[in-house]
């Protein structure tokens, strides 16, 4: 059969317009549905994959942008150039080139980096190249955002943890991380709500999140609206379901914070 | 007294047998070109109460502030309960402490009082208070929460333990921290202006507190711009002029029978 399907099932009636009955009666709850024949279940699955990916790179993000602040508050000279590098790059170059970029070039370079060092090459499990991939570029927001709340706090907080000989590390840990948390929340928050949707750009690479598993199951179903407007939903849950504990984080991270009420 | 720094030290003899708790030497301090401290000495013994006066810019906070190194000296000698800080030159050339964990250590003992409160806001005032002793002197919790709610009620807030300080007025603020100041059991406290950033109606009841520390014999060195408050708690009143000890003495003669002629100006125009 050369001509195309839709095509053919007008033109002649032959068996294929079984087939397109079937799926115009066949429900929008059958093609959901949890089990098979239903892809409920697989959207789930790539919902769960996608989520997983969102809080790792989310987190990985904010250790590097913690780390990254840090560097570029305090730093010295050749860390602040390197630091500046990475999130002038990461935050220059548009995120599917760099998820190609380090999704391939990165596997490849370990792989050869393991060849060289006299190692089998290894298979990079999907979800921990998603992930670290999008924790780069996560971080190099994250850092920005992280900076700019450091330098909110006011000075006098860190200068009484200094006037009572707490060390750098106790400093960081009860003073400057929680007093700059209320100036973070609102980029971070930004940042989390694009972290779960730059999960889709893996898609690309093949990776079963909601996007690749949404693609998959209307390709095979032809049911296109259906599927995408059903991880349209999906996205929108997460969004919504993150607005609640993000309102939640907010308010217990501005517990100190005095707002005059008009 | 006259001006000039090393000639004071000698000048002071002790007047009892008690320890010397703060001694500092020829300090210089200079921020680029500017010298702020040009050669400054003081010394506090154990039960001092060593008011610093002088005018805005002549360098009375920058002194206190050098105590605890919050500014590192340019140069001269530092002591605190007869341990001498030590000071090393780092890569750019600038003075900061040799050893952290000894700046660390000395910081612990002396409880500063800032102009501007400084408490840490994502605290209640009792995690305020608890904070220090707790996480830097190793102090069970449940002592320090002990401890904090007598100097709470102390300092007349008992009853605010569980707000954040943005809640509170500055005069509250002052207090609790200074509150938070006395839980380290200082060997010396620090007051950096204390009501200078407060509103007058405020001024009242953080003096009322800074003194009857005095009263029972708290070290303290305090830098303030209330005179009649320095004349009535020091036990010995420091002039600063431009960076230089313009003059020294006992409170009654230095406010009663002022010699240097800045000094006497000084008082005019603050009074």
């Amino acid at each position: 059969m050369q001509i195309p399907k839709r095509d053919a099932a007008v033109h002649n009636g032959d068996g294929s317009i079984e087939a397109l009955i079937y799926l115009a009666q066949t429900s929008v709850v059958d093609l959901l549905a949890l089990s098979p024949p239903g892809w409920g279940g697989n959207l789930l699955r790539g919902l769960m994959n996608s989520v997983l990916i969102a809080v790792g790179s989310f987190s990985i993000g904010i250790v590097i942008g913690i780390g990254g602040a840090f560097g570029k508050l305090y730093g010295g000279p050749v860390t602040k150039d390197l630091l500046g590098l990475y999130t002038t790059l990461v935050r220059a170059i548009p995120e599917l080139v760099l998820i190609l970029l380090l999704y391939f070039a990165g596997t490849d370079l370990i792989n050869r980096l393991l060849e060289v060092l006299g190692y089998q090459r290894i298979d990079i499990n999907g979800l921990v190249a998603g992930i670290c991939v999008l924790g780069i570029v996560q971080g190099a927001y994250s850092t920005e955002v992280i900076r700019g709340a450091i330098l909110s706090i006011p000075q006098g907080q860190i200068e009484a943890a200094r006037a009572y000989g707490m060390s750098p590390g106790l400093m960081l840990r009860r003073v400057t991380l929680p007093a700059m948390l209320p100036f973070a929340i609102p980029g971070l928050a930004n940042l989390w709500l694009i972290a779960t949707k730059d999960t889709a750009l893996l898609a690309i690479v093949g990776f079963n999140e909601l996007t690749q598993e949404t693609r998959t199951a209307a390709s095979t179903t032809k049911a296109y609206f259906t599927f995408f407007l059903a991880a349209g939903a999906l996205y929108l849950l997460l969004t919504l379901f993150s607005n609640v504990i993000i309102a939640r984080v907010e308010r217990w991270a501005r517990r100190g914070v005095y707002m005059e009420t008009h | 007294m006259t001006k000039g720094a090393a000639t004071s030290l000698t000048q002071r003899q002790p007047a009892n047998g008690a320890a010397e708790a703060i001694h500092i030497e020829n300090l210089h301090k200079r921020f680029g070109n500017l010298e702020v401290l040009k050669g400054v000495s003081l010394s506090a013994r154990d039960g001092d109460v060593v008011a610093i006066i002088g005018g805005s810019g002549s360098g009375k906070s920058t002194l206190l502030r050098c105590i605890n190194c919050l500014e590192n000296p340019t140069s001269g000698i530092i002591r605190v309960n007869g341990e001498e800080i030590k000071l090393k030159a780092d890569s750019h050339g600038h003075t900061v402490p040799a050893d952290r964990r000894q700046i660390e250590r000395i910081r612990s003992r002396l409880g500063m009082v800032f102009q501007s409160f400084n408490l840490w806001s994502h605290m209640t005032l009792l995690e305020n208070v608890i904070e220090v002793p707790i996480h830097v002197l190793g102090v069970r919790r449940d002592e320090a929460i002990a401890t904090a709610e007598r100097l709470l009620a102390r300092v007349g807030l008992a009853e605010k333990r569980d707000v954040y300080p943005s809640f509170m007025s500055g005069g509250q603020q002052q207090r609790g921290a200074i509150a938070r100041a006395l839980a380290i059991d200082p060997r010396v406290m620090l007051f950096d202006e204390p009501t200078s950033a407060l509103d007058p109606e405020l001024v009242g009841e953080v003096l009322r507190v800074i003194g009857d520390l005095a009263q029972e014999g708290r070290t303290m060195i305090l830098v303030t711009h209330e005179m009649k408050f320095a004349r009535n708690v020091a036990t010995h009143v420091v002039y600063l002029y431009n960076g230089l000890v313009e003059e020294e003495g006992p409170p009654e003669q230095l406010f009663g029978n002022p010699q240097s002629e800045r000094l006497k100006q000084f008082l005019r125009n603050t009074h």
